[in-house]
């Protein structure tokens, strides 16, 4: 019965208590060797406030990946978009016990989260709209991680060692994102006519949507720089749009952030206080 | 994630590979014989017997298929999971199944067959899955129970697979089973903590165990004398354990663990046979398993409705990858020319 061994184990105490069985708990910390002390002179609610923010980027970007699970064109792409999710769900997870460890609530990722109301998410609205269709989610996501990139590389330098560190680990994940993204939209661009019309069509509706990035952090000619190369290659244009009024990072959404939400919050707000 | 003898009576055609020279089979067929007989592997080049290769094909296929399905009745969870951590862990299984799918495909493949094709197969319903994703996931406990149950069935199923006679099946397994062994210790963590929990997540888990046992244990699928499939696979070596066999075991298995979680399994007929040295239990409804493989279970419909849509709704965007292809060769080419 050597075949058994697997199954059989499956009762047996651990001395982890069994936390080595949960991906992203425990096999590996990015913030290993980190001191989590704040430096003196950092202003820990705009630290908080930083790191709420691109930790609502991530969560409500990763919400919307997960939502393309068993729907992607092909399994490759399964593959990739869940990869994508996962990386950013994990940005999500440190940036909010970050929040928790320096704006003196002492409270946990989850709080963040499943206990906000919309107008508490500072994410920007272009993570918060639907999919739409596979060129649309490759538009935005090629756009969201330019962008999210040439922040953090930033942020490699900031002041607080745990906000760096997160970013250090980051950047080499969005990297990869940007670059996914920019080879479907070069292929997409180039491939059929329909291709072409439906990936021009998803630039002209992110493009009033950037003016919000570049109101939040001074990275424009960057983020640019890259979007011209890929639609270049691609055969596309991002057209000039002026900038929709509003701004997520103040509390302002589209109506679309509420259903994410209340998906997202719906099973851990019908049993308060319980423990998954 | 699941393969069994359930669906083995559908129709199928091979690819078949033209015999290159007939009059030499006897002689191939003696060597093909000794390969098995003395425990050694075959390999995509090898030459074997067309029911071998029809077999395979047909048994990889709907494996590979079984774990694209099974992403469905878990993957409901990801946008709602309860925490941030679950929410990792569960999108980490359902895509590591579509990994599984890949390597499964990819199996298939040194077969001869092609994986669009397979894939056209599934959809137009000409191969199968798993019947046991054709019952809903209603709760998050369901998340758990699969992966105890489900997983826990199909590691049963499949490590005697890590030692069939075909060498890219046989090696697609070891890695499978690996992840599935982690799938199935995440679920049983998580109903473990469900069960230290509230009142309302405790009723959760037990409800979720009622729903689930009989549908798994009927994975093994129809008893030894029902299934018409297994005597050919059990002399080729593709298979090892016959379906009551592995059944028996995982009974055996699970009781205990059941026990420890602090779950009642729904079978008043399960009881230690002192004689026997295993566990006696009652008869799956096996009506039921023949309606749900017929197309009759709670979900089959909308899993293969999500399934074709989401061929359907991708068919322009592989179009466009294809034609990009093209173009950039055909650019290539004339780069090369000039």
């Amino acid at each position: 019965m050597s075949d058994d061994h697997v199954y059989l184990s499956l009762a047996e105490e651990h001395d982890d208590g069994d936390a080595r069985w949960a991906f992203g708990t425990g096999f590996e910390d990015p913030l290993h060797g980190v001191d989590p002390a704040v430096p003196a002179g950092v202003d820990r609610a705009d630290l908080a406030a930083r790191c709420l923010a691109l930790g609502d980027d991530a969560l409500v970007s990763a919400q919307r990946l997960a939502e393309w699970t068993t729907r992607a064109p092909e399994l490759e792409e399964e593959m990739a978009l869940a990869n994508i999710g996962l990386d950013l769900l994990g940005q999500a997870r440190l940036l909010y016990t970050r929040c928790g460890q320096v704006d003196g609530t002492g409270r946990g990722e989850d709080a963040y989260a499943y206990l906000r109301d919309p107008g508490g998410f500072r994410n920007v609205r272009l993570a918060e709209l639907p999919n739409g269709d596979f060129a649309f989610s490759v538009v935005r996501l090629l756009v969201l991680a330019s962008w999210r990139l040439a922040h953090f590389e930033r942020l490699t330098a900031d002041p607080d060692p745990v906000l760096a560190a997160v970013a250090a680990k980051g950047v080499k994940e969005l990297a990869y994102h940007r670059q996914w993204a920019a080879e479907w939209v070069v292929r997409l661009g180039d491939g059929t006519d329909e291709s072409h019309a439906r990936t021009q069509a998803a630039l002209d509706r992110a493009a009033p949507y950037l003016g919000e990035l570049f109101a939040a952090y001074d990275v424009r000619a960057d983020v640019l720089a890259v979007l011209g190369q890929v639609t270049d290659a691609a055969g596309l244009r991002l057209p000039p749009a002026p900038p929709l009024p509003g701004h997520g990072r103040d509390g302002g959404h589209t109506e679309h952030l509420a259903p994410l939400l209340d998906e997202l919050q719906s099973l851990a707000r019908a049993h308060p206080g319980a423990t998954w | 994630m699941a393969v069994n003898g359930e669906s083995g009576r559908e129709r199928m055609t091979t690819h078949r590979k033209p015999d290159a020279a007939d009059h030499a089979e006897p002689e191939l067929q003696r060597h093909f014989d000794a390969t098995i007989a003395r425990d050694q592997r075959v390999e995509p080049r090898d030459w074997m017997p067309d029911g071998y290769r029809r077999t395979l094909i047909r048994q990889i296929a709907q494996h590979a298929h079984s774990e694209i399905i099974g992403m469905q009745p878990e993957g409901e969870w990801i946008t709602r999971a309860p925490s941030l951590r679950r929410k990792a862990i569960l999108f980490a299984k359902v895509q590591d199944e579509a990994g599984h799918g890949l390597y499964l495909y990819s199996a298939a493949e040194t077969l001869g067959a092609d994986r669009a094709d397979l894939t056209e197969r599934l959809i137009e319903g000409r191969q199968k899955y798993s019947s046991i994703f054709n019952y809903p996931t209603p709760t998050f406990a369901d998340v758990g129970v699969i992966g105890w149950f489900v997983d826990g069935a199909a590691i049963c199923n499949q490590v005697p697979l890590c030692r069939s006679s075909y060498g890219p099946y046989a090696r697609a397994m070891v890695r499978v089973c690996k992840e599935e062994s982690f799938h199935q210790r995440q679920g049983y963590e998580l109903l473990s903590t469900m069960m230290r929990g509230t009142g309302a997540q405790r009723a959760m888990v037990q409800d979720a165990v009622d729903r689930w046992w009989w549908p798994s244990l009927m994975m093994f699928g129809p008893p030894d004398g029902d299934s018409p499939n297994s005597a050919a696979s059990m002399a080729w070596k593709i298979k090892r354990h016959s379906n009551d066999e592995l059944r028996q075991r995982f009974v055996d298995m699970t009781v205990p663990q059941a026990e420890k979680l602090g779950v009642t399994l729904p079978d008043p007929e399960l009881r230690w046979n002192e004689e026997r040295g295993r566990h006696d239990f009652g008869t799956p409804d096996w009506a039921e398993l023949t309606r749900v493989i017929r197309g009759e279970g709670p979900c089959n419909a909308q899993r293969m409705e999500r399934r074709r849509r989401a061929h359907e709704d991708g068919a322009w965007v592989r179009e466009a990858a294809t034609a990009h292809a093209a173009k950039r060769r055909a650019r290539a080419d004339e780069g090369a020319a000039a």
